[in-house]
């Protein structure tokens, strides 16, 4: 390694010795070993949380009922994640207003008289004076978990001292106690996830993660949040370091049903969930999809994966095949099924198991509400979107954008813009040649949904016309949406896509030329493993690589248009 | 940065109960011999600036005024804004250069028009409404304020290193933000600085501490996201100080109706209710010394009237043109429907009064659009306005004609007048040292 190299990485000498004293053995010698050939580590990231891991860090720590109560700012997609968007967004000063006010709300009201007893360690000498000793002991405990590491001495106090001081102009314990706590919340060390590189003892001139920054990769891959306690502490004993004890870890984890909570944020992440929130009908053209359909088309498809992926433990691809699925009465409305308000034992959930009858057109989540309505202009269907989005979302392809300077001309002067069909549309498209190419790889995709209407209704005409819902993936034709289903559970593009963005959300970044056998490998021992997601995810986080980087040199100027379309920066049409 | 308190003497003053009484000042003090509202020292009330971008354009052929220089007269589609003819500029005849990048339509000519160029890297340039409130939006509570009507948090606001200001659109929520109770009205005789506010700002520099050791420890990329975080922290530190100062008195600051509901959705009606209250409310924080900088994104995107089955920027590539109109009548339709919702907003802030002018006087609103024509993507002849004098820093009145400049040349004159020091601003062919020296007073 070049001395060079170190100029825009200096380690934390200091840290990563004390973590090595206590740090065992490698049981295994080669770490980045592959059978498909060598890998060589990519740089570490720093993180910006996502507005959904802050929430549940929330929750996780001061309760499920604190209200966050404001807005983080937007996160941004690169590559077809947030997640690797994360390594690219700052705060901004009126995104810091936000956060420092949520940071307030909520440890306002972690020392509210509901929460206080639950997390204080101990009781004030006097709720209107200074204790530093309480004070200390419950930043102590805290801090650990909000840093997800153990505070300083000096940081420690520095928030001590805070609270002292904010104790005094306030004559309260427990508010100067919450402004210190939401300075915690509103400091880089929580709002970002920096990762900390230690060297390798195994690997002379490589790096890796020490073991808090190893602990935080591994629980925001697999729950979607920080570190718990335990987690930590099998960090600073250095256990986590070792191949034994992070299979330990590894399997309290993955047994833990915080484990949903990982598998559904990676797929509101891939899906793209988070369009949801500014996803409308026109009230008039369909009057049935209110915010509630809205909601609950979002969180069925959520169960529909999570009940394949996770809960029966299937091949993951039979998401897009699955008869199989769960409703509630305002999805009753618009599936055309009675939904009765309670659950076949009489049980409250509004959430009733669903199977729809192998006859049916529906099924897998390509059919469902979510989807159609998602990936549908507001006031009606769209084949291009849908069928683009199948391709980019499902299979990790890109499409082009539409040539700027088309020339309408020639088919707004025929009938086409009068046709009754979406596919009598289109195919005026076809006529012009910068148009065809594109076109005809995603319409026909989108073709097969075209009996779901913009709301995901089904129907049996468009204007009158009847609907031929015939269409062909890469060399498979199809009659129906059930016929676009297999063709994309039968096409390879599906599970190499999904491994492709595992592996970038674990890492946080698309993978570099260097780690294309880990991912080689990775897909392999998913296909071996039947397609089994848990399998995959076990995989991923047990292999050494995500644990690994290079000393990272400055990133080259790369997906940024796109990163700025993506992200809402600009408008995109 | 404004006069920075240290914990310190923040704290020793707070200690020592800092309560200010200040007599109130008779409100027409304020006026100058002209009746020209002024600020409490004497000095004209500071310069404003807005940006407006509207996406999709306008038609060709019914928007340019067929004069030039000062006798123009409005053509079809500004007639709208016949009330601001002597206060505003059309800049016509520029064009965004896309130096062999592709075009990436809808997004190319806004990056253009607000950076000055193309994104290379992460790093890309700031947009020019952050590097103006760098120089003029330092001294009040909000550096800036970004609204979008019907485009939900899109913004393009952006600082240098992939920072964007999120836009607000919710009206009710910029109440809250603007005038909720950490608002201090400037001419209350009373003023205790809030002792939650002291206590904020000595956990800040906690934060603030830790700056030292992150910026040691990070690769070169991610310090400069950090130090965008750093400095978001800094302003919130400003904005802290500032609400522990006695403000000036501001003579024309009344305070705002609350609002309390507000419309969402993209409908067209959700749009007109929206963009009234937020002008009001910009009117209000304007008037009251809160900001100085706004930039609203007006959303063309799945902007549809109720029932209406395309959207309007699909129905610029898919309504025919009407053979009778020559122009596609519903795409025509919510391209007036934009200007007459900027002219809304216009007169709310000219109806604002301070002395006797208009909160609008002392602005310089930039309205800006990504396409010359959305219907073929074109990149040339675009449509630029400026509205207002900018407190007499910008001449007004005029349609200027700048044959197949760069748009950025209209950026650089709006950057210059706003007091940015800069000689040059674009890049590459969009890079111009040439601004409209017709604008500049």
């Amino acid at each position: 390694m070049a001395q060079g190299g170190l100029r825009s990485r200096k380690l934390v000498w200091g840290a990563a010795a004390a973590v090595l004293v206590g740090c065992s053995i490698w049981a295994v010698a080669t770490m980045l070993g592959s059978s498909s050939g060598p890998i060589t580590p990519g740089p570490s990231v720093t993180r910006r949380l996502t507005a959904e891991q802050y929430q549940n860090i929330i929750h996780d720590l001061f309760g499920s009922d604190i209200d966050l109560g404001g807005r983080i700012e937007p996160d941004l997609r690169v590559n077809g994640l947030l997640a690797v968007g994360a390594s690219h967004v700052s705060i901004t000063a009126a995104g810091m207003e936000q956060y420092d006010a949520m940071a307030r709300a909520v440890a306002a009201q972690a020392l509210d008289e509901y929460h206080r007893d639950m997390l204080l360690p101990c009781q004030p000498v006097s709720a209107s004076d200074v204790d530093e000793e309480c004070a200390r002991a419950f930043l102590s405990k805290v801090g650990r978990l909000i840093y997800r590491r153990a505070l300083t001495e000096n940081q420690l106090e520095a928030y001590v001292t805070a609270a002292a001081e904010a104790t005094r102009l306030t004559h309260s314990f427990h508010e100067g106690l919450a402004l210190s706590l939401s300075g915690m919340l509103s400091s880089p060390s929580f709002l970002f996830r920096e990762e900390v590189l230690e060297p390798d003892p195994q690997q002379p001139g490589l790096y890796r993660l020490d073991a808090y920054s190893r602990a935080s990769q591994l629980s925001f891959f697999l729950w979607n949040s920080a570190p718990d306690s335990k987690l930590l502490s099998a960090a600073e004993s250095g256990e986590l370091h070792t191949r034994k004890g992070l299979a330990r870890q590894v399997d309290r984890m993955m047994a833990s049903p915080r484990l949903e909570a990982g598998i559904r944020a990676f797929f509101i992440d891939q899906l793209r969930f988070d369009e949801f929130e500014t996803l409308a009908k026109d009230a008039a053209l369909f009057p049935k999809f209110s915010a509630q359909v809205a909601e609950d088309a979002r969180e069925q498809t959520l169960r529909t994966v999570i009940d394949v992926a996770l809960t029966r433990n299937r091949d993951i691809r039979e998401i897009y095949t699955t008869k199989k699925t769960f409703m509630t009465p305002a999805l009753g409305a618009i599936y055309r099924v009675p939904v009765y308000k309670e659950g076949p034992n009489g049980s409250p959930d509004a959430w009733q198991p669903f199977e729809f009858p192998s006859s049916d057109s529906r099924g897998g989540i390509l059919t469902q509400v979510a989807f159609t309505s998602l990936h549908s202009p507001a006031g009606r269907g769209s084949p291009t979107l849908r069928g683009k989005a199948v391709r980019e979302i499902m299979l990790c392809q890109q499409v082009p954008a539409p040539p700027a300077d088309v020339d309408f001309s020639s088919f707004e002067e025929g009938d086409a813009h009068a046709a009754a069909t979406a596919r009598e549309r289109l195919n005026a498209h076809a006529t012009v040649a910068s148009c065809a190419g594109c076109h005809k790889i995603i319409d026909p995709i989108g073709f097969a949904l075209e009996h779901f209407d913009g709301a995901g209704e089904y129907r049996l005409t468009e204007a009158g016309a009847p609907i031929d819902a015939s269409g062909e993936l890469d060399g498979i034709t199809y009659e129906d949406a059930g016929g676009l289903g297999e063709a994309v559970y039968r096409n390879p593009a599906a599970t190499s896509c999904l491994v492709d963005r595992l592996s970038a959300r674990a890492l946080g970044r698309t993978v570099t030329a260097g780690e294309r056998n880990w991912v080689k490998d990775l897909k392999e021992a998913f296909a071996d493993s039947g397609y089994r997601l848990p399998a995959l995810m076990r995989e991923i986080v047990m292999s050494e690589t995500l644990y690994s980087a290079s000393v990272p040199v400055d990133e080259p100027a790369q997906q940024v248009a796109a990163a700025a379309v993506e992200s809402g920066v600009v408008e995109v049409q | 940065m404004s006069k920075s308190f240290t914990r310190r003497t923040v704290l020793r003053g707070a200690m020592g109960g800092m309560a200010v009484s200040v007599g109130l000042p008779l409100l027409d003090c304020f006026l100058n011999e002209n009746g020209t509202a002024m600020a409490a020292d004497g000095a004209p009330l500071p310069v404003v600036f807005g940006s407006w971008f509207q996406n999709l354009g306008l038609n060709p052929g019914r928007w340019k005024p067929a004069q030039t220089g000062r006798n123009y007269e409005n053509n079809l589609e500004l007639k709208v804004l016949d009330p601001y003819r002597e206060r505003m500029n059309i800049i016509s005849g520029t064009q965004y250069f896309m130096d062999g990048r592709p075009l990436e339509t809808h997004v190319s000519g806004v990056q253009i028009a607000t950076m000055g160029s193309l994104p290379l890297g992460v790093n890309s340039d700031p947009s020019l409404d952050t590097t103006i409130a760098d120089v003029i939006g330092d001294k009040t509570r909000f550096k800036s304020i970004e609204i979008s009507l019907g485009a939900g948090r899109q913004s393009l606001s952006r600082r240098r290193g992939g920072a964007i200001n999120p836009s607000e659109p919710s009206p009710a929520a910029l109440y809250a933000r603007l005038f909720g109770p950490e608002f201090k009205d400037p001419n209350d005789a009373q003023f205790t600085p809030d002792p939650h506010v002291l206590a904020r700002r000595s956990v800040l520099s906690a934060i603030a501490d830790e700056r030292r050791d992150i910026m040691k420890r990070i690769g070169a990329t991610d310090r400069t996201r950090l130090d965008e975080y750093f400095t978001a922290v800094r302003q919130i530190e400003q904005q802290l100080d500032i609400e522990l100062q006695k403000p000036a008195p501001l003579a024309s600051c009344r305070l705002p109706e609350a609002v309390t509901t507000d419309a969402s959705g993209r409908n067209v009606a959700a749009v007109e209710l929206n963009n009234k209250l937020f002008a009001a409310l910009l009117a209000h924080a304007l008037a009251c010394g809160q900001t100085r900088v706004f930039n609203v994104n007006f959303g063309t995107q799945g902007l549809r009237t109720p029932g209406g089955v395309r959207d309007w920027h699909s129905l610029t590539h898919e309504e025919p043109i009407d053979p009778a109109l020559g122009y596609q009548r519903d795409v025509t339709w919510f391209i007036e429907f934009a200007t007459g919702t900027f002219a809304q907003f216009l007169r709310l802030l000219d109806g604002y009064r301070e002395g006797d002018g208009s909160v609008l006087d002392r602005a310089l609103v930039l309205w800006q659009t990504d396409h010359g024509y959305a219907r073929t993507h074109t990149m040339d002849d675009l449509p630029i306005l400026t509205i207002g004098g900018a407190g007499g820093r910008i001449r007004t009145g005029m349609h200027l004609v700048a044959a197949g400049d760069t748009s950025a040349r209209v950026g650089l004159t709006v950057q210059q007048a706003m007091g940015v020091s800069l000689n040059s601003w674009g890049r590459l062919s969009n890079q111009t040292s040439k601004p409209i020296a017709e604008m500049l007073a």
